[in-house]
């Protein structure tokens, strides 16, 4: 099949993909998703609705029971010959307590053997990009569980990525926060012209971040809605109090509520 | 926050408080002074009760033997202290060894792991005999009976330590494509460290009573002169000032081995490990 240039090529596809873990458990009924380069795409559902089963799928740290998931046009496993790379950001920071920040934000580079004078401008880069220079030199356990959060991104840009997997990255953070590293994940999106897979349980924080959102219902684990949210970059912060949010916030709710119905025991109100 | 935040806990430290006020310090104290209380208190009760020394001497009375037979005791305690440093460190060595053999395989911990649970479950009293006359060497039979009981909890522990990695560290460097060997150098070593050093304090105490054990049952066989012969010879003699003086060294021998440990642990992993920083 012929190609149409480059940006019709999508960053991601998922074709038909279905995990059956081997206790048994369905995690995740078939589903089918395209994400185009250049893209903030938001996985929303409850606990349960297989959204990180499916993106450690896309990460390649689960193999699919069924299916098939291509990074542009290469299985996960081989992504590299495509030229691109990913970068996984985890719920917590998982920092390595023992090592300073700038080690730690180092480690991708020493392990693929980066010679280190290269490896130590790249950590500068990652560690401006998140605002931390200053604290190069400090260890995890003295930072604030925002700024080690931040470590946790600057890690994963240092491999200079061109797709981020994140899992619920800003979960365990308060309010405030997580506000802010919101609006800074969005400027490190257009600024390297990342495409970006997120994961989350919040609507809030799907609605003001993506682009499109994926919403997913629990039990089986199943795609069940997908909204587009038009709404130009950079958003300001008046967005989120805005009508056309709250438009967009109770559209997912009521997917989500639709989602939910029919279980005995609804995990959403 | 300011830079200023973080600097090390050991400068964070702020010198207007009185030294006296200081945790560090009252750590030391108040122990020091329940032992002057415990000495005053024993004076006392053996002079006013006009105990005979050969039943319980005064602290004063054993201050002045451990003076007197200075050359005699302090000889033993080299003698003695040899036999455990040696033992300690054959014990981690073998004790790492095992560990590390441990986590390459499932297949070789369980095939091992309980004879190592029966080194640790048999009284060493039992076997030091046969190990003295199976040694000809008498320093190396107690050196091989000290280490023996300094054993198991270095396995035990540096065990548990390379196993103990934060699952998600784990998940990263899977994710990054991670050697074995950068896993084990990188995330699985510095994991075990803790544990590795809570292993080390209990077995320096450890390889302490195996060694005055071990010449316990050797002594009788005029092979030691460590400070568990000097016990059994001060008991014969009835000379009981100088059995309370080699008992003395014995204690503190123990308390500055895990005091040397627990500074030890403290220099390795103060700046990071939840068990050694001290939270304000």
């Amino acid at each position: 099949m012929p190609e149409l240039g480059a940006a019709a090529i999508p960053a991601i596809e998922i074709i038909s993909v279905d995990k059956t873990y081997p206790n048994g458990t369905h995690a995740l009924q078939p589903v089918d998703l395209s994400v185009p380069e250049g893209e903030f795409v938001t996985l929303l559902g409850p606990s349960g609705c297989g959204k990180s089963t499916l993106l450690k799928m896309v990460a390649g740290l689960l193999a699919p029971s069924n299916g098939r998931i291509l990074l542009w046009r290469k299985p996960v496993a081989r992504v590299e010959e495509s030229g691109h790379r990913l970068s996984f950001v985890f719920q917590e920071a998982t920092l390595m307590p023992w090592a300073r920040v700038q080690t730690n934000v180092r480690l991708p580079l020493d392990l693929a053997r980066v010679p280190r004078e290269q490896a130590d401008a790249r950590v500068h880069e990652a560690l401006k990009m998140v605002g931390l220079t200053r604290f190069a030199r400090a260890l995890p356990g003295e930072l604030s569980g925002g700024m080690q959060m931040r470590v946790s991104i600057a890690r994963g840009l240092v491999t200079r990525p061109t797709l981020l997997l994140m899992d619920e990255p800003f979960g365990a953070l308060d309010e405030i926060s997580r506000h802010r590293l919101d609006g800074e994940l969005l400027d490190l999106w257009r600024g390297n012209q990342l495409t970006v897979m997120f994961v989350t349980h919040s609507i809030y924080e799907a609605v003001y971040l993506s682009t499109r959102v994926v919403v997913m219902g629990a039990r089986p684990g199943r795609v069940v809605d997908e909204v587009r949210v038009h709404e130009p970059y950079p958003r300001a912060a008046s967005f989120r109090v805005s009508t056309a949010f709250a438009g967009y916030a109770r559209r997912l709710q009521e997917s989500l509520q639709r989602a939910s119905a029919d279980l005995p025991d609804p995990e959403l109100a | 926050m300011t830079p200023a935040a973080f600097t090390s806990p050991a400068t964070r430290a702020t010198p207007r408080v009185p030294w006296l006020r200081r945790p560090d310090a009252q750590r030391v104290l108040w122990p020091a002074l329940v032992a002057v209380v415990l000495l005053v208190l024993w004076q006392a009760l053996v002079v006013g009760f006009d105990v005979q020394p050969f039943l319980v001497p005064s602290p004063w009375r054993v201050a002045v033997v451990m003076v007197a037979d200075a050359g005699l005791l302090f000889g033993s305690l080299l003698t003695t202290l040899k036999i455990t440093l040696f033992a300690f460190v054959c014990a981690t060595l073998l004790g790492v060894l095992v560990a590390f053999a441990f986590v390459q395989s499932r297949v070789i911990e369980t095939a091992f792991f309980p004879y190592a649970v029966l080194l640790q479950v048999t009284p060493i009293v039992a076997i030091a005999p046969l190990i003295i006359i199976w040694v000809r060497n008498p320093t190396a039979s107690l050196v091989i009976c000290a280490t023996l009981v300094a054993l198991f909890p270095i396995i035990a522990n540096t065990t548990l330590g390379l196993r103990s990695v934060n699952p998600g560290l784990m998940s990263y460097f899977k994710l990054n494509r991670a050697t074995r060997r950068q896993t084990l150098l990188r995330l699985r070593i510095p994991s075990a460290l803790p544990y590795f050093f809570g292993g080390l304090r209990i077995s320096s105490g450890l390889a302490l009573i195996g060694a005055v054990v071990a010449e316990f049952v050797a002594g009788t066989g005029g092979t030691g002169t460590g400070l568990a012969y000097q016990i059994l010879q001060a008991g014969y003699q009835l000379n009981i000032p100088r059995m309370f003086a080699a008992l003395l060294l014995i204690t503190l021998t123990g308390v500055l081995l895990f005091a040397s440990m627990s500074i030890l642990s403290r220099w390795a992993l103060g700046s990071w490990h939840e068990s050694e920083v001290h939270h304000d």
